[in-house]
């Protein structure tokens, strides 16, 4: 594997929000795992030293001049990613809880050309994960309306933790879901034909600072991705960026 | 009890309201974000108006026996009054971003300038 990544130019998106006491970890632990790959810290507005500690460990660092939301901040990452020409993309929350050391899992089904878009599940194998009963339902129904959509087994949607080649760096740079995307962006490959495979990898507790979703929002999460998901169906698909258009 | 025509007319009203906000958020001209109220508006006006017994119920709570779709009226201004209320929270975070892009750009071409 190591041969292979050797002749692609990669790179780690890292989304941050108020993580500067894990961010500098998650850094140096990409590197540890491949020198190679570059990074992009895309801070969605934080008023810590998130940038500051990312940058000082040499971190290509995109600081949004306010919140935007994770999925405008992941895309951000993706357009960074598409106008610099990598042909590989992975994305790794800044509060730590995915490790790095995991990234051959969901590097590996891109590398041998059977997927553009590999997700890193937390359910299917040997990855133990603990979470309060509402939220496991809540992504228990997810998954089943997500396998039922997309005609494939699918257990974690909301993963963010995963690897996507050119085609996919080029349609997330051209679109990509607002509010609570992974739900959404799973979705959205499979329409536009990109071959989806998922991974069972080993998730760490989070790091430092609270899950973005709250037990008030989990309600409007819910009703919003129900209705992206539905509509989703009826719509047309956004068109990928051109190679030329940068 | 509320007359047929205007049960029908509210029913039609709420269910083209409904098919309206689905079009825009389907063309992408609406956001998901932005149409939930709306569509909210849309389930629980359709819903009155379909259900004409609990129109009924709920007039007589508020002692509005004479007229009962008074009380749609007053349901459907005061969604109208929440969409609007959560417009002005919009537009108030709108143009404190505005401010600071403004801001930043007029720093950043400052910074080329003096390059």
């Amino acid at each position: 594997m190591a041969d292979q990544l050797e002749d692609l130019k990669r790179i780690a998106i890292v989304p941050a929000l108020n993580e500067e006491e894990t961010v500098g970890r998650v850094i140096g632990e990409i590197r540890a795992f491949d020198a190679g790959f570059d990074i992009v810290v895309v801070d969605d507005g934080s008023v810590d030293r998130t940038a500051g500690v990312a940058a000082d460990r040499g971190a290509y660092v995109v600081r949004l001049p306010f919140n935007l939301g994770i999925g405008g901040a992941v895309q951000t990452g993706y357009r960074f990613a598409f106008e610099h020409g990598y042909d590989i993309a992975v994305q790794i929350d800044g509060d730590g809880q995915h490790d790095p050391s995991q990234l051959p899992k969901i590097l590996a089904p891109l590398l041998a050309g059977e997927a553009d878009l590999c997700v890193g599940s937390r359910f299917t194998g040997d990855g133990q994960f603990r979470s309060s009963f509402a939220r496991r339902v809540g992504i228990k129904i997810f998954a089943r309306l997500v396998s039922l959509v997309v005609r494939q087994r699918v257990t974690d949607t909301t993963s963010g933790f995963r690897a996507v080649n050119r085609r996919g760096i080029a349609l997330f740079a051209a679109d990509y879901p607002h509010d609570y995307p992974e739900v959404e962006a799973t979705v959205m490959c499979v329409k536009h034909k990109l071959r989806l495979k998922e991974v069972p990898v080993e998730m760490r507790e989070r790091g430092a600072g609270a899950s973005s979703i709250t037990a008030l929002r989990s309600v409007y999460y819910m009703t919003k991705v129900l209705l992206a998901i539905f509509v989703g169906l009826f719509r047309r698909n956004a068109v990928p960026l051109e190679e030329d258009h940068r | 009890m509320t007359p047929l025509p205007v049960s029908i007319a509210a029913a039609v009203a709420s269910f083209a309201l409904l098919v309206v906000v689905f079009e825009l958020i389907r063309s992408r001209r609406l956001r998901e974000r932005y149409a939930l109220l709306w569509l909210l508006t849309g389930v629980v006006l359709l819903g009155l108006s379909l259900w004409r017994g609990g129109l009924n119920t709920i007039a007589g709570w508020f002692g509005v026996e004479t007229y009962p779709p008074a009380i749609l009226g007053a349901v459907g201004a005061l969604f109208i009054l929440m969409v609007l209320l959560h417009y002005s929270t919009v537009i108030s975070r709108l143009s404190d971003q505005n401010t600071i892009l403004a801001q930043r750009l007029a720093l950043l071409e400052q910074h080329v300038r003096e390059d």
